[in-house]
């Protein structure tokens, strides 16, 4: 369960995230739109505890990220936005560190590698440095640190940014798979993305939530006939027409 | 984490770089400009006489990258949404980059053979000073891992971390404390100098290892280092 209270952060006087509640259950994949700008990447910083909010507070699992961060962390895998990773080191290098880091036993840090490698076709590249990678490795790099840990809740920016088609299409098939018994937040202005992976939509404008609906819902809003993507794609630009922000 | 950042440091061929140039230094210094061997006596004092010179630049290299770095490429995030302390993290990248100074410092023991070889120095009062070196190392690096969690740039940090460095040595130096004397009570000379990296690491070179100087610089470290976590976890809520 991860649980977002009146969630707000400002920046100076700038309101990144304006009161957002909602709560996201094991099952359930929430697809987090919004225009660029809109407070997404603030809003995962605030759940992951990378940023302290303002006011309100994020839990994961019933951890307070504020009062019990460790525990919170422990229970969360993180993909940040544009999958950062330290260049100098190798895949293999990165993973083992997550992996001691987060306090794997040697055996199951073998086992999850394995596992995570085979996942992520990860394999030709793994003691190739991090700065020598494609965008489409890095990506895939940055997930398998996320997902080491095999961690009830995940947190995912942008993950199939820079992705090929068929590399979209094998991490939503990922994502999907791990959802049957996950909590992921997926944070994307991809809205096919929506459709194919998302239980749940949430779209964030101004840093304010303007709806909470599942995709079909979302769909049904604009009102016109067609194939569900450019419904969601219609309805999404009638909710945040003129939201933007730089 | 220690690992991990002192494996980074072998990474790249900065570590290569730095080494060569520390330990070229560091020897030619004492020769050239120290008189080392025109002096006729088997001991290091000169060799110590330039560390927290040698040290005042090389020292904010080594820091300069330690937060700056983290912040500019993102990974900042990865590291501070681990289930780590921010101290923790603090912690364990001071202690690599520590255990880097005190390898580049270890490398300079053929001066400490040369001496030997040629005469019959006190061993105890050079592992005395060398002790003292790397505290004092410890302190600076300290200093520029706070300077470090300030910016994103890695020249600022390291153009602060030199100025700090610069005032907490010359506060021993006598051509300050002379000046000061002139019009300031004794007191206040004496708690200029008592403040000063230069006073406690002179202390401890001359081959005196006092508990007071001991505890000096690792309370300057522990404190500097206090002052990085909390700057860094200010980050988060500003």
């Amino acid at each position: 369960m991860i649980e977002a209270r009146s969630l707000t952060r400002r920046f100076g006087a700038l309101t990144a995230v304006d009161d957002l509640s909602f709560s996201v259950a094991p099952g359930e994949v929430l697809g987090f739109l919004g225009p660029n700008g809109a407070g997404k990447t603030t809003t995962m910083r605030l759940i992951t505890g990378f940023l302290a909010p303002t006011a309100g507070h994020a839990q994961v699992f019933g951890h307070d990220m504020r009062r019990a961060p460790r525990q919170a962390r422990a229970s969360l895998g993180y993909l940040p936005e544009g999958a950062p990773a330290w260049e100098e080191m190798t895949v293999r290098e990165l993973l083992a560190f997550v992996a001691r880091v987060r306090g794997l036993a040697p055996a199951r840090q073998r086992d999850r590698l394995a596992h995570v490698v085979g996942r992520l076709g990860l394999a030709p590249v793994l003691d190739r440095r991090i700065e020598t990678l494609s965008k489409g490795f890095r990506r895939r790099a940055g997930l398998a640190q996320a997902i080491l840990h095999d961690p009830p809740a995940l947190v995912l920016d942008e993950p199939t940014d820079g992705l090929d088609p068929n590399q979209k299409h094998e991490v939503r098939d990922l994502i999907r798979e791990m959802a049957r018994d996950k909590v992921i937040i997926v944070s994307t202005h991809i809205l096919e993305e929506v459709e194919a992976v998302c239980t749940r939509a949430i779209i964030i404008a101004g840093g304010r939530l303007v709806l909470d609906d599942t995709p079909q819902g979302l769909a049904a809003r604009a009102g016109t006939e067609g194939p569900t993507a450019e419904r969601i794609d219609a309805a999404f630009r009638a909710l945040t027409a003129g939201a933007g922000r730089a | 984490m220690f690992r991990r950042e002192f494996a980074a440091y072998f990474a790249t061929p900065v570590a290569a770089v730095f080494l060569s140039v520390f330990l070229v230094l560091a020897a030619a210094l004492p020769f050239q400009l120290g008189r080392f061997y025109e002096q006729g006596q088997a001991d290091l004092a000169t060799f110590f006489a330039f560390h927290p010179w040698l040290y005042l630049f090389f020292v904010p290299a080594v820091a300069m990258r330690l937060w700056a770095e983290e912040r500019k490429a993102g990974t900042l995030e990865l590291l501070l949404t681990l289930p780590l302390t921010t101290a923790q993290a603090v912690v364990g990248k001071f202690l690599a980059a520590w255990a880097f100074v005190g390898l580049a410092l270890a490398l300079t023991f053929p001066m400490w053979v040369t001496v030997n070889y040629l005469g019959e120095p006190d061993n105890g009062a050079i592992l005395a000073a060398y002790a003292g070196s790397i505290l004092m190392a410890g302190g600076l690096l300290a200093v520029g891992s706070c300077l470090s969690a300030v910016t994103r740039s890695q020249v600022v940090a390291y153009v602060l971390s030199v100025a700090v460095g610069l005032v907490l040595l010359l506060a021993g130096h006598d051509l300050v404390l002379s000046a000061v004397r002139t019009w300031a009570p004794v007191w206040l000379v004496e708690s200029v100098a008592a403040m000063s990296f230069l006073t406690h690491f002179q202390a401890v070179a001359r081959g005196v290892l006092d508990l007071a100087d001991l505890l000096y610089f690792l309370l300057t470290i522990a404190l500097w280092l206090a002052a990085t976590t909390i700057v860094l976890d200010r980050g988060r809520s500003r």
